[in-house]
């Protein structure tokens, strides 16, 4: 007994599949129901923030780390941050060496000898504050969200604590709290700027090379700060659209 | 229509009335207002306390010290760098604020390191300048060079 095959004619094919194409991007154009949702940079009026790190001021005193953890209660196990500070040592036979000894709050040492050095820095890490975050988009429940000013922030009484979040997030910036069990970020200080204040590391930096402002008013601290430096994200590459812009960041930097 | 089909097409409104039942029911007040998550829970954020209160307010009662500090090389530092936190203090004069004489505090910043500029901040190296003094003795950390 042969098997009964159905037949489909070229025509058919043509036909079917144009309207399986044609339903998707009709899908696509109705707006409320988009499987991705990412918080638009607003035109016009409203904030839109964004931060400026300058790695040529950065003295690598750990100030903004410290005043990070008290303002936030970020517990003092060193390896809870919101933000923390990298000291990277380029060494003249080429290996990278990074550390970053409890986030840099006790201050650091210099392991090599300085003339075997090429080149040594501090990059100063904390929430990108991206345009597009993994971090909100993994989200289950919808705890985790980019605010309409950009900020991405946690709705911790809605955090499951089912740690996607802390997964996705390329830059290592979230953790989970051991007591409430829910996960815990930078927030950009919110509650500061909403009172007048500046975020707390901002404000403990000694050198200012932490800069924040709206980057919709070309004339705040960080537009400005942009215009006068030559600035770049981390890893790009993952197109997160990071809104934290370093001046004077090295390739080796990652 | 056959009656297999009614009973299905039964079954499917019923699970979908008790779905919107739930969904009207289990959704928080302000889901949506921006976006899908709580509206609200912007304004519990940003409800937070403060503690740091910023050198503005220390200068409201300690108008002398800002002063000096204002003629010195410190002068855009805020005091709560050294001092910690002062939100109790503001509320409450006997809680008193932190006064680290010792010379760790100075080194976090001024320690000599090669990877902090040497434009930006003035380093030494603790072992060799005055070895276990307090900076504080011959440097008033309010006005450390004049
Ligand atoms: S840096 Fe990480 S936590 Fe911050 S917005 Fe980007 S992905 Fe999210
Ligand atoms: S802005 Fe606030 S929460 Fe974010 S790293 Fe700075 S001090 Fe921490
Ligand atoms: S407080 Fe400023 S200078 Fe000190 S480590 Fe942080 S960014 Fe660098």
């Amino acid at each position: 007994m042969a098997i009964e095959k159905e037949n489909f004619s070229r025509r058919d094919f043509i036909k079917n599949s144009s309207m399986f194409a044609g339903g998707v991007v009709f899908a696509s154009l109705i707006n409320p129901y988009k499987f991705v949702f990412a918080t638009k940079q607003p035109k016009g009026k409203g904030k839109w923030y964004g931060i400026g790190i300058d790695i040529e001021k950065c003295i690598g005193c750990g100030s903004c780390a410290r005043a990070c953890k008290i303002e936030n209660n970020v517990p003092d196990d060193p390896f809870f941050f919101r933000n923390w500070v990298e000291q990277y040592t380029i060494t003249n036979d080429e290996r990278i060496l990074v550390s970053s000894p409890n986030g840099g709050i006790d201050g650091f040492k210099q392991p090599v000898p300085e003339e075997d050095i090429y080149k040594t820095f501090f990059v100063p890490k904390m929430c990108n504050h991206c345009a597009k975050s993994p971090c909100t988009q993994v989200c289950p429940v919808g705890a985790s969200f980019e605010s309409p000013e950009g900020l991405a922030l946690v709705d911790q009484s809605y955090c499951i604590g089912c740690g996607y979040c802390v997964q996705a997030c390329p830059y290592g910036c979230r953790y989970i709290d051991p007591v409430k069990g829910v996960v815990d970020k930078c927030t950009l200080c919110y509650h500061r700027l909403e009172k007048g204040l500046d975020p707390a590391c901002m404000m403990a930096c000694p050198t200012g090379a932490r800069i924040y402002g709206d980057l919709n008013d070309k004339n705040s601290a960080v537009s400005l700060f942009l215009k006068e430096h030559n600035c770049a994200v981390l890893k790009p590459q993952l197109n997160t659209e990071s809104k934290l812009f370093y001046n004077d960041l090295s390739q080796e930097v990652h | 229509m056959p009656l297999q089909v009614k009973r299905l097409l039964l079954v499917f409104a019923i699970f979908i009335g008790i779905m919107l039942v739930l969904k009207y029911v289990l959704t928080p007040d302000s889901w949506r207002e921006y976006g899908p998550y709580r509206g609200n829970a912007i304004g519990e954020i940003a409800s937070q306390q403060a503690k740091y209160v910023q050198k503005e307010s220390c200068a409201d009662c300690h108008d002398s010290i800002a002063e000096i500090k204002s003629r010195g090389e410190h002068i855009n530092l805020q005091c709560e760098i050294c001092h910690g936190p002062g939100y109790q203090h503001v509320d409450d004069e006997n809680f008193k604020m932190e006064i680290t004489k010792n010379s760790t505090l100075c080194l976090q910043c001024h320690t000599m390191n090669a990877a902090s500029p040497k434009n930006i901040i003035k380093q030494i190296d603790a072992t060799e300048h005055n070895e276990g003094e307090e900076c504080i003795t011959c440097h008033n950390p309010h006005q450390p060079w004049l």
